[in-house]
Order: C-alpha cells, then sequence, then structure tokens
C-alpha cells in the first residue's frame, strides 16, 4: 500500500517537473519517418536549416498540411520571409489541396516586417507570442512553424537580442506544448549553421537540408543532425520535389522478409527458358548486361511481348532509343509491340538522361510504375542513370530501385551496357548485378571473319542453369538460341560451328561405312573360322572313326589268334592222342 | 492605459493637427516600459497635446494586435494624419519617432 502511494507520488513529482517521454508525431513525409525512427519530436522544437531552395518553407508546410489532412490536427505557420499568400500560390504544384484548407487547419501569420517600418530603440518579440498564443487557444493548434527565422533576427541587429529572441521563442514554445518547426537559412555548409551556432541549442531535434553538385547535376539531400533522446539514421538521404511536395528517399527496410513467389514466367523463348529451368521467378529481377549491339534491346522486347500476350500490364522505360524506333526495329525480328501499345497493356516511355540527376530519374519511374501498375517492367539500359551525377549516387539509386520493384511484386528485366566485353567489368558499374536475381551476360565472339553473339547465363538463384555458353541467333522469327561448338578447347560460331557441323557430318558418314566394311568383313572370317571348325570337326569324327574300326579289328585279330591257338593246341592234342586212341577214335566208345 | 487628448483629426488649436497614435506594448517588459516613458516624453515636448494615443497591451488584447498586423512590440502606430506610419522599438531614438510620425520638420524649427 505504502509502495504504490510512494510510486504514484514519484509520477506526480516527475509529471510537475513536465519531463515527459519522448514521443513522435509523423510527419507524413515517409521517407523522412523513416530514417528519423517515427517523425519529429512530439511539443519540442525542431531547427530546419539549409541554403536557399533546399526545401525548408516546403517541407515545414507539408508536415503541417499532413498534419492537417491526415490527423485533424491544425497547425499554424509564421512567415517572417515569404507573403503567406506567396507560399500558398508556390505549393500550386503540389497535391496537398492547401485552397481547401480552412484558416482554421492552417492559420498563415504574416510576420513579414515591413521595410517601410522605422526603428527606433530595441523591441522583441512578446507581443507576438501573445498573439500567437491566443491564436493556438483559439483553433487548438499543435503544430507551429517559424518559417525564415533568421529574417526576423537579422531585422534586430544586434547579436545579443538575437540571442535574448531565441531563448524567448525557446522558452515560449515549451510552455506551449506546440509541436514546432523553425526554419532558418544558412549557408550551405555540410555541417554547422555557422551562423546562427545557437539556434541549435534551442532545438531537441536538427534537420539539414541541402545541395550537392556534383558533375553539372545538382541533387539535393537531407541530413539528421541532431535528434535528442532518439536514434536516427545518420548520413545524406537523397530528396526529390513530386507532386506530394518533397520526397525523401530512405533505402527500403533492411530485412528482405517477403515472401517470393515459386512461379516460372518465360523470358519470351523456348531455348533461353530450358536453360534457368523454365524461367525466371515472378516479381524476380534480371539483369541482361553486354556491349551496345548484342540484340539485350530484342531480349528485353521479347520478354515483354510474351508478358502481353499472357495478358499482363508491361512497361518499357528506354533512355536509348525512340519508342518508335524500337517498335520499328523490334517488329524486323517478329517482335510485334504495336498491338499491345493500341490495346494499352504495354506502355512505352523513352526519356534522355543527360543532365537528369539520377533521383530525379527514380522519382519519375515510381510515378510511372504508379500511374500504369505494370507487372513486368523493362528498363533499357538502367546504366543511363549513371550518365550524370556521382557513380555512388546512380549506385543507390539502382539498388533502392531495384528493390522498390521487387516489393510490390513487379518482374523487373533490366539491361546495363557493359563497357568492355567482360562480365566482371559490368559488376563494377553500378553493381546491379550483385542485387539482380538473374545475370546474363552477351558478349561477341569474333572468329573466322565472323562476330557472333554469345549467351551465357553468370547467375541465376534458385534455379539450376545451364555453365555452357549458347550462341543468340537473331532470325526472323525471332531470337533462338543454338549449342555452341567446341573443338580443341574453341567454341565455334556461326559459319565456323556450320562448317564444323558439316565435316562433323561428313566424317560421321564416312565412320559409319566403314564400321559397315568391318563388320562385314569380320562376319565373314568368322564365318570362315566357323567353316573351318565344321570341317575339321567332321575330319576329327572321320579319324575318330577310323579309329574305332582299327581297334575293333586287332581285338578281333587277337581274339581269333587265341581261338585259333585254343583249336591247334586242341588239334594237336587230339593228334598226339591218336596212335593209341586214334582207333579208339574210329571206334565206337 | 488611457488615452489622451483630443479627437482623431480635430484642431485643438491655431497650427497643429492632432495626431492619432496607437502604442502597442508587452505588459511591462523592459523594451514596452521604456517606450511608453519615451513617447509621453515626446508628446509632451513636440505635440503639446494635440494627439490621441491610445496604448494596447497585447498581452491583454492580442486580437486588437493581430488585426492591426502587429508583429514585435513595442510597435507605434501613426494613423493620422495620414500616411501611416509604423515605428518598431522602445522609442529612444527621439528624431526617427519625431520623423515618423511627421512631425520631425516643426519640431526642428
Amino acid at each position: 500500500m505504502r509502495a504504490i502511494q510512494r510510486s504514484a507520488d514519484i509520477a506526480k513529482a516527475s509529471k510537475t517537473a513536465s519531463v515527459q517521454p519522448l514521443t513522435k508525431l509523423t510527419t507524413g513525409i515517409e521517407g523522412f519517418d523513416r530514417l528519423s525512427h517515427g517523425g519529429l519530436p512530439r511539443n519540442r522544437t525542431t531547427l530546419l536549416f539549409g541554403g536557399p531552395g533546399a526545401g525548408k518553407t516546403v517541407f515545414a508546410l507539408q508536415c503541417l498540411v499532413n498534419a492537417a489532412r491526415y490527423h485533424h490536427v491544425s497547425g499554424i505557420f509564421v512567415a517572417f520571409e515569404e507573403k503567406s499568400c506567396q507560399i500558398i500560390a508556390n505549393s500550386a504544384g503540389f497535391d496537398w489541396g492547401l485552397e481547401t484548407l480552412s484558416e482554421e487547419q492552417i492559420f498563415f501569420q504574416d510576420a513579414r516586417l515591413s521595410p517601410e517600418v522605422v526603428k527606433a530603440g530595441d523591441f522583441d518579440l512578446a507581443g507576438m507570442l501573445a498573439m500567437l498564443a491566443a491564436k493556438k487557444e483559439d483553433t487548438g493548434a499543435q503544430w507551429i512553424v517559424f518559417d525564415g527565422i533568421d529574417v526576423l533576427l537579422t531585422r534586430l541587429h544586434k547579436p545579443a537580442a538575437e540571442v535574448d529572441e531565441i531563448y524567448r521563442i525557446r522558452d515560449w514554445l515549451a510552455d506551449s506544448g506546440l509541436t514546432a518547426i523553425v526554419t532558418a537559412k544558412t549557408e550551405d555548409r555540410p555541417h554547422e549553421p555557422v551562423k546562427y551556432g545557437f539556434l541549435q541549442f534551442m532545438a531537441d531535434c536538427v534537420v539539414r537540408l541541402g545541395r550537392r553538385q556534383e558533375d553539372r547535376v545538382t541533387s539535393q539531400l537531407v541530413q539528421m543532425m541532431k535528434y535528442r533522446g532518439s536514434g536516427f539514421a545518420a548520413g545524406e538521404f537523397p530528396v526529390t520535389f513530386g507532386r506530394s511536395g518533397i520526397e525523401v528517399a530512405v533505402a527500403e527496410a533492411m530485412d528482405v522478409s517477403d515472401r517470393p513467389s515459386t512461379q516460372r514466367i518465360s523470358l519470351g523463348f523456348r531455348d533461353l527458358d530450358s536453360l534457368l529451368g523454365g524461367g525466371v521467378y515472378r516479381g524476380s529481377s534480371t539483369l541482361i548486361s553486354g556491349l551496345p549491339g548484342t540484340a539485350k534491346t530484342t531480349l528485353a522486347g521479347k520478354f515483354l511481348e510474351t508478358a502481353c500476350d499472357r495478358g499482363e500490364r508491361t512497361l518499357f522505360v528506354s533512355y536509348d532509343e525512340g519508342v518508335w524506333q524500337i517498335v520499328r526495329n523490334l517488329a524486323s525480328v517478329s517482335i510485334e509491340l504495336k498491338k499491345h501499345i493500341d490495346s494499352g497493356l504495354l506502355q512505352m516511355f523513352s526519356a534522355r538522361t543527360e543532365a537528369t540527376s539520377p533521383e530525379e530519374l527514380f522519382s519519375r519511374l515510381r510515378l510511372l510504375i504508379n500511374e500504369h501498375r505494370p507487372r513486368c517492367l523493362v528498363i533499357d539500359p538502367l546504366s543511363a542513370i549513371a550518365r550524370s551525377g556521382s557513380p555512388v549516387t546512380a549506385r543507390s539509386v539502382a539498388s533502392r530501385f531495384v528493390h522498390v520493384v521487387k516489393d510490390v511484386g513487379i518482374t523487373l528485366l533490366v539491361t546495363a551496357l557493359s563497357e568492355a566485353d567482360d562480365p566482371v567489368t559490368e559488376s563494377t558499374n553500378l553493381q546491379i548485378s550483385t542485387i539482380a536475381d538473374t545475370w546474363i551476360h552477351l558478349s561477341y565472339l569474333v572468329s573466322g571473319g565472323e562476330r557472333n553473339r554469345a549467351l551465357t547465363i553468370v547467375k541465376s538463384r534458385g534455379t539450376a542453369h545451364s555453365n555452357q555458353v549458347r550462341e543468340l541467333v537473331l532470325g526472323n522469327a525471332g531470337p533462338s538460341l543454338t549449342d555452341v561448338y567446341t573443338a580443341g578447347g574453341e567454341v565455334l560460331m556461326g559459319t565456323r560451328r556450320w562448317e564444323k557441323e558439316a565435316a562433323a557430318a561428313d566424317s560421321r558418314s564416312r565412320r559409319l561405312v566403314e564400321s559397315e566394311h568391318k563388320h562385314r568383313a569380320l562376319n565373314y572370317a568368322v564365318a570362315r573360322t566357323e567353316a573351318e571348325i565344321k570341317v575339321l570337326q567332321l575330319d576329327l569324327e572321320r579319324q575318330r572313326a577310323e579309329l574305332k574300326v582299327s581297334s575293333g579289328e586287332e581285338s578281333t585279330r587277337q581274339a581269333s589268334s587265341l581261338s585259333r591257338e585254343d583249336e591247334l593246341r586242341a588239334k594237336r592234342e587230339s593228334v598226339a592222342d591218336k596212335p593209341s586212341k586214334g582207333a579208339g577214335r574210329d571206334k565206337p566208345r | 492605459m488611457s488615452a489622451q487628448g483630443a479627437k482623431p483629426g480635430r484642431r485643438t488649436d491655431g497650427y497643429a493637427t492632432a495626431v492619432v497614435l496607437r502604442l502597442y506594448v508587452a505588459g511591462n517588459a523592459p523594451n514596452s516600459a521604456q517606450a511608453v516613458a519615451n513617447l509621453e516624453a515626446i508628446c509632451r515636448e513636440y505635440l503639446n497635446g494635440a494627439h490621441d494615443l491610445e496604448i494596447i497591451d497585447v498581452l491583454e488584447h492580442p486580437q486588437r494586435a493581430m488585426a492591426a498586423g502587429i508583429l514585435v512590440t513595442p510597435t507605434l502606430s501613426k494613423l493620422y494624419p495620414l500616411p501611416t506610419a509604423q515605428v518598431v522599438g522602445n522609442l529612444s531614438d527621439t528624431s526617427r519617432v519625431l520623423l515618423a510620425i511627421g512631425i520631425g520638420s516643426q519640431a526642428h524649427e
């Protein structure tokens, strides 16, 4: 009981000390909410600084608009720099519906000190803050924006007064319980807001909006500098301005937990599908790399044509050629895209990429995808986004793009131009090859005065795939693959392959004849030997018979000679008896 | 705070047009208190009572200040004679105040 009482006391004490745990309000700017781990600190002050045109006003106003539209929370916008009517006019390009919001939802307070106003001594902001407090009571506002506070501060003309007024605003904000965004224009230096360093002190959260110029292309970025009591994603994140206002590009969630499809879809022709064990997985990404003219576009076109034939919506984005040029060229290898364009299944979009930042291309692509909602998508070539801006940016855009597309389950096929005829070189370029699920590399093999296209599957995740190089043949009936001929460790293609194949067929038939001949000869030999065996056998039998006969005679002879001896003996005995018995012989016994 | 002097625009003597002034202050904040003192001194010295001054505390009447487009305090607003003018600050710079309310030249005669 006492323990409960005490904990209640502690709770009460902490309440009176008004130390509330940090909670966050989402800004409705998706990428920013992600990098700030949930938005801006509730009931605290956020300082937004950056150079001219970095998007401070847009960012701040977008927060108010989103709060009013989606959370029915009203806000106050105090404009120190521009007239409020200018701000409203400037944001007409965004789909915010700002004009439909009432003054109760977003109240604009013009706080521009007119240049005609005469200054005669020191002044302060106590009056303005009192007025804003009254307005807050009226509308129940929870958000407040002080836009361009640097303009006001410069009018004070005294550094000490600037600091005093900042403290006054800070205290007022702390008491008011409003969630505040204070914007200040500074020199666009990557780090400290040099002039208004003390501004940082008043804020619990500091955000920098900036620009970066690389290789003639300016890209905009946002960076979280500080966030009391919260973690955040450090680093510079690219920013673009689209229809919905400011967009912050933050890589999608790090864990890739989506359940991948096991359905296979055709890449357009059977030879290639069978190399990949039946096609590519739905929702996977395929990279086709190769030198110019290795038929990357043709394979991409075939893939989309097949998808359209299945009745799927598709999108073809080309950064190389115009739409109708592609349609014409592909028709020459029996890839008919026009009928699918007419039916609306296939949308083709072609654009030049020079002098457009990768970020901008990315946001345009997202827009196209959102409009057309394709199931299969081709970007030809994705490497075009690296034509302007820094390679690092292009790489991050390419990788983010592949992930975004994958998240919505679109089967993606991108082509990439390789600088050298070596798959490894490509991998250092945009590094899509590491993200892509399937990587098909096209190359040339030059031999025997011919240049032939070779197709290799470098990798294919989750698929048993052939490791053999195939020859890609573009015929009138479309692309097809042929087994290449390897002879003496050399891969033969084109005419050389044909010659070799013919020669092989020739020698095959010769071998056949030869072996038949040999067979016959052997048969003959066998037959002859068998015949000889037969003769000998017959001879053997005869000899045996002879032997039998001869040995029979001998025994007969022996037997007869024995009996003859007996006879003789008997005869002799009877002859000897005869003189005594001879008469007796004649004599009856 | 109370209003002093005559009705707007009415001549109270032979040569001066009544000046209509509004001073917006924030309670007893230092700058505001100074402004009140400075302005009352200027009025005594240069306007001879030919003026109509109202002092408005924006802490009590924020709506009035807002309606008048007042931003910082203290702000002195001259409504008459036309053109209107605004002076911000504690009004310590007397000559600029006089110039702004259009009686500088007379004051230096």
